[in-house]
């Protein structure tokens, strides 16, 4: 699979050129949405003439339709946004760009981010690249397909709970969850502020990292981005002999044994390059899925409070009433997940019920917090699962939205305490890509860059 | 037959006199703007955007904090409140519900009395304004220019008693929030709004009846009449027995009567939330002292001044609705303070004051100090009647600058030049009018003196020295 090196260098059209071709070819794994193939070539001729350059020339990529950008509608995946033409593109794509980089399409998504699979798209879903019977994961499921199938080097996404990690381990690529506020939101549809980082897909460490760090760094656009930090290491081995911490917590027979033998090989391996690993309890881990699922769907109620159908997007034709308007948009433009978490959102800010719930939620998740930061006093970085089970079969958790939460029960904890992980391929179980959880400290992003491409030498 | 007590507390929404929106960089100021031409991204909800505190803001709540003797917070934060309207783009306002930046405070409101009565502000919240809807027969239109736009909303206690004592707590809250520099107190566009909350109990109840609150006054006589209207409407009701519904109700300004718009059972769950946006607010104890220690005279200041001077509470009070006026009598009496009472009755005579929502200061130039006191001194020089005093006043306030320049060219400079008021005081005893005058103060009626004297300054045009023609007249008569 040709990793980012491959197309540096290299004429920016063909570049551009293989990969819209690449994507055509894989067409039914419904990874791209649509092409920004105007868009597109007329940048590759930009660069081949020289009027841009950078470290990232001409390589192409591919961003998840939340993202705003130029060259067709920004959907999120949703009959709401279905026609939605954005005048201003993100602030990271803005980055890329300036680095030479060349996006070539948007990808499919749980409809607005609300999903674990994939399958929530209101287009359709996306298959798995390894087997396309089973779901892609999500809700980043398009961008991790595009890159495990090699269309494109890297690919941007958004996580939340773990909307980038899950999809890269269902894939077998590399996902970056960075620091909250590493890099800027501006741009991208809000599904939960307080936990949304945009992130990317690579199909190794030193494109992830590269990658981030162009990403990365404060935007004025963005109050809640952090003053710059990210440096990766110039020397891998600079970090050393680390200290890290297995949350054993995750490693018990509720998780897949498959999953559970890879995770342990990796454990193994790192301790053959010198560092030390024991296991950790993090008590409050049992509770973060049910803080998780109060506290982001009462912000995605009201971050979609915008979606009327008075200004933009999709809005009911011969209403009556401004009511009718209000309910009839809404109902066309969100698919049933989205109402479901709209609905428990609203349920848990009402008023005589916000104490109950929101209120002691955010208590339970300042525990959660403290709990991370006791154990980051001890450890450099600490180690989980992505997953309990490798990617399952499409359709197998549609009827059962407990279920599909499951999924999400490693990684959501690591959003609601704004820590930085990284999802790195570690072998397969029944045939499926297995991933690792490499969870930093705040700010602490490039020590787990450097861990993982340490790590992907020793594997040779 | 029960007497009855009414309670009132106000709740009045200040626009920031900042030069962008609370969270854009669009411009505040969208008076005479093209509909939905002062928008930016941010203001009408682009997916994606996010809001961008503008710290002059604050900086300006600060200000209005030390106005209202109250706390500034040192961590305040911002919350989201939820209702659908299409006049809201986010589906959100950004208010403080749980952590605002003003806290306790209180303000010492002048009566009509002279005595002082104490309200005391529960807290002050910053937050963005709505847009506005204007309604046709079958459609709206939607205004988004207001949309962002920084106020604060100032709560008071439920501490007046009376029309007349809510009207002047909305005043003085004028006039402090436009001395502190807070708002541009333009009441004709809306700057200050106030929403009165009414109750009325028995005299001897401690127990308050149920309120109606009447939204959106914007001027003080709105806020007195509509005060007294409620009084006398739920008092009806109770001797009727009758309840009193808690609901909010509206000012129908041409009919002078309230009107109700929707119950308590109507009301909406506003959702509250923290705005994960939004980082909050820190001020430490060293930049909230720089910011208030910008802030200059009030008020109450002036007040104590004015005081000493011998003019009429009347006339304190219309110097005191324009800070720059009350500033400019200030002045005077800082440099000649025998001057300050006479320019001070100009202003007073001048102006009505803004109580009647009126236009009156739209154009209006405040004059320099210097030009005020050498109109003050011709005038005790007697160089300018009185009447002529005030044309050049009016001169001054109209734009014009140098008091005796205006003077001498509008030719208003009084004739002191004893030979030239000597020639006209002959002529007008030489004239056969003036005779049966002439022989009725010889026959001791000195009040027919007035008679010639008014001639004698209608020949000469107004110009001659009144005191010296009398003085003159009466030589010429021997008395």
């Amino acid at each position: 699979m040709p990793s980012i090196s491959y197309y540096q260098g290299r004429s920016a059209l063909q570049n551009v050129q293989e990969a819209l071709q690449a994507a055509k070819k894989y067409d039914k794994y419904h990874a791209l949405l649509h092409l920004t193939e105007k868009r597109a070539l007329e940048r590759a001729a930009q660069v081949d003439n020289g009027a841009i350059s950078g470290r990232l020339a001409g390589v192409p990529f591919v961003v998840k339709d939340n993202y705003l950008a130029l060259d067709g509608a920004t959907t999120a995946a949703s009959r709401m946004l279905e026609d939605f033409e954005t005048p201003l593109q993100a602030t990271v794509i803005e980055r890329l760009e300036q680095e030479g980089a060349i996006c070539i399409g948007k990808t499919n998504l749980d409809s607005f981010a609300h999903g674990s699979s994939t399958e929530n798209s209101a287009f359709g879903l996306t298959k798995n690249a390894i087997d396309p019977t089973k779901v892609a994961g999500g809700s980043s499921g398009g961008s991790a397909v595009a890159v495990a199938l090699g269309i494109v080097p890297f690919a941007l996404g958004t996580d939340t709970g773990g909307s980038i990690r899950q999809p890269a381990s269902f894939n077998g690529v590399v996902g970056v969850k960075p620091t909250y506020g590493m890099s800027s939101r501006f741009g991208v549809v809000a599904m939960a502020s307080s936990t949304d980082v945009m992130g990317c897909f690579a199909l190794n460490g030193k494109d992830a990292e590269l990658v981030t760090e162009i990403m990365a760094g404060n935007d004025p656009k963005d109050m809640t981005s952090l003053p710059d930090y990210f440096k990766p290491l110039e020397d891998v081995s600079s970090i050393g002999s680390l200290k890290i911490g297995m949350i054993g917590d995750f490693m018990t027979e509720d998780t897949d044994s498959g999953v559970r033998e890879r995770v342990t090989e990796y454990v193994d391996s790192l301790k053959m390059a010198g560092h030390s690993v024991s296991t950790v309890k993090l008590p409050m881990a049992k509770y973060s899925l049910a803080m998780y699922y109060i506290i982001v769907p009462a912000e995605i109620a009201s971050n979609l409070a915008r979606y009327d159908g008075v200004r933009y997007g999709s809005r009911a034709k011969d209403t009556t009433t401004l009511d009718e308007l209000y309910g009839l948009s809404r109902d066309r433009g969100f698919v049933a997940e989205s109402k479901r978490r709209i609905l428990i959102g609203n349920y848990v800010l009402s008023s005589g019920y916000f104490d109950a719930y929101y209120q002691k939620a955010q208590q339970a998740r300042q525990l959660l917090i403290d709990e991370f930061d006791a154990l980051f006093a001890e450890f450099d970085v600490l180690l989980s699962p992505v997953v309990p089970t490798t990617a399952f079969g499409i359709g197998e958790n549609t009827d059962d939205p407990v279920k599909m939460y499951l999924s999400d029960a490693m990684t959501v904890g690591v959003s609601l305490a704004g820590l930085p992980a990284l999802s790195v391929p570690a072998g397969n179980a029944n045939g499926m890509p297995v991933g690792v959880q490499l969870i930093g400290q705040r700010k602490s992003d490039a020590v787990l860059f450097a861990l993982a491409k340490s790590m992907e030498a020793t594997d040779d | 037959m029960t007497a009855w007590k009414m309670t009132i507390g106000i709740e009045c929404h200040v626009q920031l006199a900042t030069k962008t929106k609370l969270f854009s960089p669009a411009n505040n100021d969208a008076r005479d703007q093209e509909p939905n031409s002062v928008v930016h991204p941010i203001d009408y909800g682009l997916p994606g955007m996010l809001p961008i505190l503008n710290r002059e803001a604050v900086t300006l709540a600060v200000r209005a904090a030390k106005a209202l003797n109250a706390k500034v917070a040192e961590i305040s934060r911002f919350d989201r409140k939820h209702y659908f309207y299409p006049d809201l783009p986010m589906g959100y306002q950004i208010t403080q519900m749980y952590q605002p930046t003003i806290g306790a405070g209180f303000i010492d409101v002048p009566l009509l009395s002279g005595e002082l009565m104490k309200v005391r502000i529960h807290h002050a919240h910053i937050e963005s304004d709505a847009g506005k809807q204007t309604h046709y027969n079958d459609y709206t239109l939607v205004d988004l220019n207001r949309a962002g736009t920084p106020l604060i909303e100032i709560v008071s206690e439920a501490d007046m008693h009376s029309p007349s004592e809510a009207r002047a707590y909305c005043s003085e809250l004028y006039r402090l929030m436009t001395y502190a520099g807070v708002t541009h107190g333009d009441l004709y566009h809306g700057n200050m709004r106030f929403d009165v909350n009414i109750s009325v109990a028995p005299e001897d109840s401690n127990v308050l009846g149920k309120r109606a609150e009447v939204k959106n006054l914007n001027s003080f006589r709105s806020v007195e009449k509509a005060a007294e209207y409620e009084y006398r409407r739920q008092v009806e009701l109770l001797e009727k027995g009758e309840a009193v519904v808690q609901e909010t109700r509206g000012w129908d300004d041409a009919k002078q009567k309230t009107i109700s718009q929707r119950s308590k059972e109507d009301a909406q769950d506003y959702r509250y939330m923290p705005d994960a946006d939004i980082p909050p607010i820190l001020l430490t104890q060293e930049e909230i002292e720089v910011i208030q220690s910008k802030v200059g005279m009030l008020p109450q200041d002036y007040r104590q001044i004015f005081t000493t001077l011998s003019i009429d509470d009347s006339v304190v009070t219309t110097l005191l609705s324009s800070q720059e006026h009350a500033h400019a009598v200030y002045e005077v009496h800082k440099n000649k303070p025998e001057f300050a009472s006479r320019v001070a009755n100009w202003f007073a005579s001048v102006f009505k004051g803004v109580d009647d929502n009126s236009a009156d200061f739209a154009s209006a130039v405040t004059p320099k100090s210097t030009d005020l006191i050498a109109l003050a001194k011709m005038t005790a020089d007697s160089k300018l009647s009185s009447t002529a005093a005030k044309e050049v006043f009016l001169a001054l306030v109209a734009g014009e600058t140098d008091s005796e320049a205006i003077a001498v060219s509008r030719n208003l400079l009084q004739v002191s030049d004893e030979s030239a008021i000597i020639a006209i005081v002959d002529e007008v005893l030489a004239d056969p009018a003036s005779q049966q005058s002439v022989l009725d103060i010889k026959a001791g009626n000195e009040k027919a003196i007035g008679f010639l004297v008014g001639q004698i300054m209608k020949k000469s045009q107004g110009k001659a020295n009144p005191s010296m023609a009398q003085k003159l007249l009466r030589e010429r008569l021997g008395l």
